[in-house]
């Protein structure tokens, strides 16, 4: 009936026009008649994320966006929730020296390890109605152990010098050191044996044969409270209730995760209805979700989470002009950080004064601070040997211009604004800055591993009470005895630092372990060997109707709670 | 005919051989191989867990002794696996060709019979303002940024009227053909915006020249009808140079359209290009380019053809 009415009207406007136009509109009336009938009720959720996930093996090549997907269908050991504490997920108890689960032990070469026991939940459920045992920990152990299998974070697998298995649910595992993180193995993440073991006979295909490439919509390869049931490469996932789930009911009965890659049509998406939301996690940049809001916040209801990357500035220590560490302070005092923030974020992201987030429970305000202050910034660069010529730059004693190349990912519009404000402020004290941006995977794969730049603006991203070694530690330092691995890509060698380091990571007192973050903090806050900005927040745009999703702000998304999220009534 | 064939295709295939060889060294001389971004994400890699997976992933060896591996399989037809979809590249590669040759293909069809009406309406009565008024809207889909129009396009019919869906393949109850259908619209529309005017000037030029030519003014003297005149004879002699305009155009049906693309979530030849580049995969990048620039050089000796037949002065031999 409805079409008919339609086909009337639209030869009705054909008649009437005459014209190209009325046949357009026939066309379009015609199109309109084809649209569903909006749902009812809220049993469907459709989210719009900037990534695709390639590839769904939760133990291959870690990506922000599988990690989000994963949180629907997969259950991990351990993780950080929304109060930054570490709980069990598919475990019954987190193993401790109290409740006897982790016991000291003595290693042959004279070291402290660890056992650790872990009993996974007895409901726990593969997708396809097989339980989880510990035949998936063997597995995932040896698939993870065999250096042929490209399963990333070798080093988890190091740490773990054996598996003891004690019985279908239970397990030991021993590590070879004692650290006061030794109960989180949250990259330890399982795997089906049942399907899984058949795709490892050749271990270095396995990446390849992986069921999770080769059949991702095979209900055994999740046991979280959603599986995969329809994957479009580059185009969407749709999931639905994992059947075998013992866990409180999932809230939709279907949730389509959709790429949306350009933010442009990302926004366009949710107003028109086509995605519901966008989470933090892989949503809109914070200024065009500022923007966002200010036109269209009071249809949805925007969440802003400070997280844990730290966006900085960091300084090329082998160029002569930033080893002067007075020159860095100066850099650092002549930056207006509080306006920047507020101007550019509105408030939303919290300017940094060290490397540690004010939630993280390591955190410390007793570092020195450098507010804004233009006059002392250009007296320590006079004092640095650094004089301003009369057409506004400065030169030392050599004539040499104090010109420094100023690197960020380009394409970021965040970063790139940042970039100009940065540019500008640090011209007024002198300082010329050359902008030179390059793609993120040049700047991460190539210029900041090799130490190629001056000074190069991006983020670090750790997990709670994560000890700096990887970015401070004199042994990261990138270069070609270590194949460039590290992350210390300034240069930063200072003994203090790697003592408080090698400590902290085995000290099981929390006051102890407290003392030494702080005293990290004013050593980096003391050193600058980068320049701290802010400390990122995500926002998170979500239709009035859903309740229960509390984002976390820490690298475990929101979706691992997805049993909490409810229609509003 | 068959000589001149036969030439074409071994210049053809020595192409390809030189393109590939172009194609693999070039993604190879891109900075940041794949486990140089592995190395930044995970601190705890070592040199030998970086030497290992370098192995593992066939990055290790020297770019030539890589390509020569490559290409000793591909002649022993197997196109190796994609290292980012972690899945065989034929597999990996079919979807997105698909819904490229569906996009690009309706809109390609849509675009010329748009511009041959429009073309040879306005050639017929140059300088009216019939004529102006479609010069103007062909410099207008041509001037127009392809991302602006369908942002534009997005707004207006999937935000503001809420009559089609503001990107994807389908939607969430996937509906069937009629959904496939829906989600085809805008981009087929931006697609096709963004491409009549530059055919319809070259039609319009094409037919303006033919239009001037001695045999039509024949024609007509005959007394031939005027829609004879136009279609048996005008448009003959019109749609060689057109030929050699389709003919390039064809590539594109297999490279895709990058940025409509991303613009409506619709996962096709440019983007998959585009991520197989970035990230280095050399085999999935390599063959698509490949198949690109095979079926550009195809259409080229089909509309090398297709002249012999349209205009009788050509030969080969």
């Amino acid at each position: 009936m409805q079409l008919t009415r339609v086909l009337r009207e639209a030869w009705r406007v054909v008649c009437r026009a005459r014209r190209g136009v009325g046949l357009a509109a026939a066309w379009l009336m015609l199109l309109a008649s084809l649209l569903p009938a909006a749902a009812a009720e809220h049993d469907e959720l459709s989210i719009g994320i900037v990534q695709f996930p390639v590839m769904l093996n939760p133990n291959i090549e870690a990506v922000a966006a599988k990690s989000y997907v994963l949180g629907f269908t997969t259950r991990p050991f351990t993780v950080f929730d929304a109060d930054w504490k570490l709980v069990c997920l598919i475990c019954t108890e987190l193993p401790s020296f109290e409740n006897g689960r982790a016991v000291r032990t003595q290693l042959p070469d004279g070291k402290t390890g660890v056992d650790l026991t872990y009993t996974i939940r007895p409901d726990a459920t593969w997708g396809d109605g097989v339980p989880v045992t510990t035949d998936d920990v063997k597995f995932t152990y040896e698939a993870g152990r065999n250096k042929d299998s490209a399963i990333s974070n070798a080093e988890l697998y190091r740490r773990i010098l054996s598996v003891e298995i004690k019985d279908d649910k239970t397990f030991i595992l021993h590590f070879d050191r004692l650290t006061y993180e030794y109960a989180a193995i949250d990259d330890f993440v399982l795997l089906p044996a049942h399907l899984e073991r058949p795709a490892f006979a050749d271990p270095a295909q396995y990446r390849l044969r992986t069921l999770y490439a080769t059949d991702p919509t095979n209900p055994g390869l999740y046991n979280g409270p959603y599986r995969v049931s329809e994957l479009v490469q580059g185009s969407h996932i749709v999931l639905v209730p994992n059947e075998h789930w013992a866990g409180p009911k999932p809230p939709f009965r279907r949730i389509t995760i959709r790429a949306i890659e350009n933010s442009a049509a990302l926004e366009a998406n949710l107003l028109s209805g086509t995605v519901d939301m966008v989470p933090g996690e892989m949503g809109l940049p914070l200024d065009e979700a500022l923007a966002f809001d200010k036109q269209h916040g009071r249809d949805f209801t925007i969440v802003y989470k400070p997280g844990l990357s730290f966006e900085h500035v960091d300084c090329n220590l082998a160029v002569p002009a930033l080893a002067d560490r007075n020159v860095r302070e100066a850099l650092l005092l002549g930056l207006d950080r509080a306006t920047l923030v507020k101007s550019l974020f509105a408030d939303r992201q919290s300017v940094a004064d060290s490397f540690v987030e004010p939630l993280d429970k390591g955190f410390t305000d007793q570092v020195p601070r450098y507010p804004y202050d233009p006059a002392k910034a250009q007296q320590l660069l006079e004092g640095a040997g650094w004089h301003l010529q009369p057409d506004g730059k400065r030169k030392n004693g050599d004539g040499k211009t104090l010109s420094l190349e100023l690197t960020t990912t380009a394409g970021n519009h965040s970063r790139e604004l940042v970039e100009q404000v940065l540019q500008s402020q640090w011209q007024k004290i002198g300082v010329d800055i050359r902008i030179h941006n390059e793609p993120a995977r040049v700047l991460f794969g190539e210029t900041v591993p090799h130490r190629r730049f001056e000074l190069a603006m991006y983020a670090w991203s750790s997990a709670p009470e994560n000890e700096p070694r990887s970015i401070f530690h004199s042994k990261e330092i990138p270069s070609a005895d270590n194949a460039y691995s590290g992350q210390n890509a300034v240069g930063y060698d200072n003994p203090e630092m790697d003592r408080i380091i090698d400590t902290l990571e085995t000290e099981l007192d929390r006051a102890k372990r407290q003392a030494l973050w702080a005293e990290a903090q004013v050593l980096y806050a003391t050193d600058l060997p980068s320049l701290p900005l802010y400390f990122r927040s995500d926002a998170f745009i979500l239709p009035k109707w859903l309740g229960g999703l509390t984002p976390t702000g820490n690298q475990f998304p929101s979706t691992l709670w997805v049993t909490d999220w409810s229609v509003k009534p | 005919m068959i000589r001149f064939t036969a030439i074409r295709l071994i210049e053809i295939a020595a192409m390809l051989v030189v393109m590939s060889f172009v194609i693999y060294g070039l993604i190879g001389l891109m900075p940041g191989d794949p486990i140089d971004l592995m190395m930044a994400a995970d601190p705890h890699l070592t040199s030998a867990d970086l030497a290992r997976l370098k192995e593992l992933y066939g990055v290790g060896q020297p770019l030539i002794t890589r390509y020569a591996a490559w290409a000793t399989a591909v002649l022993h037809g197997d196109l190796g696996y994609s290292r980012l979809f972690a899945a065989p590249v034929t597999a990996t590669l079919l979807p997105p060709l698909g819904n490229s040759l569906v996009l690009m293909g309706s809109s390609f069809v849509l675009a010329f019979a748009l511009s041959l009406g429009l073309g040879i309406a306005a050639a017929r009565r140059p300088r009216s303002r019939f004529d102006a008024a479609v010069n103007f809207t062909a410099f207008a889909g041509v001037s127009l940024p392809t991302f602006w129009l369908a942002l534009i396009l997005i707004l207006v019919f999937a935000e503001s009227l809420h009559w089609l869906p503001a990107g994807g393949m389908t939607g969430s109850d996937n509906d069937g053909l009629a959904d496939r259908l829906r989600h085809l619209v805008l981009p087929v529309a931006t697609l096709t915006i963004a491409s009549v005017g530059s055919y319809t000037r070259y039609v319009r030029a094409a037919m303006r020249d033919a239009l001037g030519q001695d045999h039509i003014r024949t024609a007509r003297a005959k007394g031939a009808s005027e829609a004879r005149v136009i279609w048996r004879h005008a448009l003959r002699s019109a749609l060689v140079p057109i030929t050699t305009i389709l003919a390039l155009s064809f590539g594109t049906l297999v490279s895709g359209a990058l940025v409509t693309e991303q613009m409506f979530a619709y996962p096709g030849m440019g983007k998959l290009i585009f991520d197989a580049v970035m990230g280095n995969d050399y085999n999935l990048a390599l063959t698509a380019l490949l198949l690109a620039t095979a079926v550009t050089m195809a259409a080229n000796l089909a509309a090398d053809l297709a002249y012999a037949w349209l205009d009788p002065r050509v030969t080969y031999r």
